[in-house]
């Protein structure tokens, strides 16, 4: 390990959008010249200060960065071991990290002169984010989204109506992100002229995983400066959930390079990690393939037919994750476990009467991991977890599994 | 030489447009597909492609997409579509078969496995939407060495500085696209795809066979005049969609190859 000074893990991916073996550009003709588009404007305004002047703008004036470092003292006592932060991204407009990068990215449509924008969906987060920010802006906006996930998430697609959005449901396949993620990919191929491909994960064609990394890696510079200030040193341990892996991209890419800081990933176990697939984590239950535009982990069979993943949290139900996780599971870099339903249940229900937080479930299932691990470590590791989003869209779902019935008055 | 590169030399020496059909192999069932593909190549078909079924088409509308998953609920795997071509091999040696689909089920069987079987059953030729040039290193590269076409898409967006690039690594025909978008949408123009193709013919000598967006022997016959050769795929799959007998699924077949066979 005599070169580790020497060797850094930020400086992927390479020139053909490759993080080791996974990443590339896996997708029609028809989109190449648009990615190569894409990646030659995003090249572009990543070094021009006036695009970072817009971003820092409207993060500081629109979203609310940054977004406060927290120590959550009761769970900490109450967890009994390490000394437990959050990092508070539940607090940005519309409720979770997705508007870091949807803001690059739409600003980067602008420059290109794109006038409409689509997206897909899972919790509803995403599309959420993507409307609020085409209303603030004026562009047209269509969101794909599972049509099994338009009824868990109703909260959500009422929000992105009333935000001017179209909505549409996908009944393809099994109506899962999966799916959303193959409508919008067949829109795009489509109408391949005025409209911008908003992803809301480090997922699909180069340079995508890049660019949303980039633009969720606020998140760790923002705990790097906090925790410094806060403790004069860098965390022991962070810790963030994975669907796509974009929160946890965010937070984990500004801390690649320092190797004292273990990095843990946190995936949807769903009912178990076990031989009926009921679960999404990619990385522990999965193998490498070819999806959505990238080589990396997914759920699959042994005919290479992706397999649809289980997990109570709309969020986390995707087969796949984004090609930089696939590398650093490889790399050992990070480690991977994953979570299921009811330990999730258990974080949020602690969260909500232990810190007067309502965490979104995603980021109970990151939370559910520090409550594995906090009580073993000792008073002065520190851990940070992301806390990337609010639970306000997950009441409903959280009621009909704790078996409360909710009555609207309707 | 192929069996592609054969078809293509004898139809240019008969003067004839090549008449090109995709059907979904185990689409509705393994027998029922078998013998509709067992009929093309005395309906008129000159190129078969034999799509494999995959869970995420990305590029496919629902008529293909719903195919598929009737293919895969019928338990039709990448290998089964192997012994339907070979079992279609059995009684025909020199109707091309391409097979069409998507990269990640031949990734997952592994690709010199999958060339080396692919070849053994008597498949000529690969389409693989999800493997654009800048990824030749995966499977096209592979798949010309072990003496397999491997047909690229040209589309609608490939301008003239890329389409050397398209072009470079290409053998058998060039696909093109006639549209922006998914299969089963758009109605090809043949005034839009004719001077697409005078385009490509003028940085290549290979036959360019336009697909997407044909429906009727009409279509076909337009289509057919201003380039190399027509694809229908959709039209056809959604008469195998209705229930339709694979004799009545043929007789639709041959009024397509008529149609394009008179440009
Ligand atoms: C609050 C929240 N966290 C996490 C995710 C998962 O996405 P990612 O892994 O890209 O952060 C979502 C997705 O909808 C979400 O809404």
């Amino acid at each position: 390990m005599a070169n580790d000074l020497f060797n850094s893990f930020m400086t992927g991916p390479d020139e053909n959008g490759r993080f080791g073996d996974f990443g590339g550009r896996f997708v029609s003709e028809t989109l190449m010249p648009l990615i190569l588009e894409l990646e030659a404007q995003y090249e572009h305004a990543k070094t021009d200060q006036s695009f970072w002047d817009e971003m820092n703008f409207l993060w500081t004036h629109y979203v609310g960065r940054p977004s406060p470092l927290y120590h959550a003292e009761r769970l900490s006592e109450h967890l009994g071991g390490a000394k437990v932060y959050m990092k508070r991204d539940e607090l940005n407009h519309t409720g979770a990290h997705k508007i870091n990068n949807v803001l690059g990215q739409i600003i980067l449509a602008r420059r290109m002169g794109k006038t409409r924008i689509i997206a897909e969906t899972g919790a509803g987060q995403h599309g959420v984010a993507t409307a609020t920010v085409c209303a603030k802006f004026g562009l047209k906006c269509v969101v794909y989204m599972g049509a099994h996930d338009v009824e868990r998430q109703a909260p959500n697609v009422f929000r992105m109506r009333l935000l001017g959005a179209e909505v549409v449901p996908v009944t393809s396949g099994r109506g899962t992100l999966k799916d959303a993620m193959n409508d919008a990919l067949r829109d795009w191929v489509t109408n391949v002229h005025d409209t911008f491909y908003c992803i809301g994960t480090v997922a699909g064609p180069h340079p995508y995983p890049a660019m949303v990394r980039d633009f969720q890696a606020i998140i760790g510079k923002e705990t790097k400066e906090q925790m410094m200030a806060a403790e004069g040193r860098l965390p022991d341990t962070i810790i963030a959930a994975i669907g796509g892996g974009s929160n946890a991209m965010g937070l984990f890419y500004p801390f690649l390079d320092d190797k004292d800081v273990s990095i843990i990933g946190v995936e949807a176990g769903g009912k178990g990690v076990n031989a009926k697939m009921e679960h999404c984590a990619s990385l522990t239950g999965g193998r490498p393939g070819v999806l959505h535009g990238n080589r990396t982990y997914l759920l699959q069979d042994d005919d290479g037919q992706i397999l649809e993943g289980f997990s109570i949290s709309a969020g986390l139900d995707y087969p796949g994750i984004g090609p930089e996780h696939s590398w650093l599971h490889e790399i050992g870099r990070a480690k991977y476990v994953a979570i299921t339903d009811a330990e999730a249940l258990e974080a949020f229900k602690l969260c909500c009467e232990m810190e007067g937080i309502i965490p979104a479930l995603e980021p109970s299932h990151a939370l559910a991991h520090v409550m594995k691990i906090a009580p073993e470590l000792p008073k002065d590791h520190i851990i940070c977890m992301n806390m990337c989003g609010r639970g306000d869209k997950d009441i409903f779902t959280v009621a009909k599994a704790l078996g409360v019935e909710m009555n609207l008055g309707a | 030489m192929t069996r592609i590169d054969a078809k293509f030399a004898d139809l240019a020496s008969r003067g004839q447009k090549a008449f090109v059909t995709y059907v979904m192999a185990g689409d509705p069932d393994y027998d029922t597909s078998l013998e509709i593909v067992r009929g093309l190549p005395a309906a008129g078909v000159d190129v078969i492609e034999l799509g494999v079924p995959f869970t995420d088409p990305m590029a496919d509308g629902a008529t293909i997409q719903l195919a598929g998953q009737r293919a895969l609920e019928g338990g039709m795997t990448l290998q089964r579509t192997l012994d339907l071509a070979r079992a279609f091999r059995e009684s025909d040696d020199t109707t091309p078969i391409v097979l069409m689909g998507y990269y990640n089920p031949i990734y997952s069987r592994g690709v010199d496995r999958f060339l080396q079987d692919a070849k053994a059953a008597g498949i000529d030729g690969l389409i693989v939407v999800d493997l654009p040039p800048e990824e030749d290193a995966e499977l096209c590269i592979p798949a010309q060495k072990a003496g397999l076409n491997f047909i690229r898409l040209a589309t609608p967006t490939t301008d003239d500085k890329r389409l050397p690039k398209v072009l470079q690594n290409t053998s058998g025909f060039v696909y093109y696209v006639s549209i922006t978008g998914i299969t089963g949408a758009a109605n090809a123009v043949a005034t839009d795809v004719g001077p697409e193709v005078a385009r490509i013919k003028s940085q290549t000598d290979l036959p360019i066979i336009v697909g997407f967006g044909i429906k009727t022997p009409e279509g076909a016959a337009d289509i057919a005049r201003v380039a190399d050769g027509a694809v229908v795929g959709s039209a056809i799959v959604e008469k195998i969609a209705k229930g339709q007998s694979p004799a009545d699924v043929l007789s639709f077949v041959k009024s397509l190859a008529d149609g394009a066979h008179s440009a």
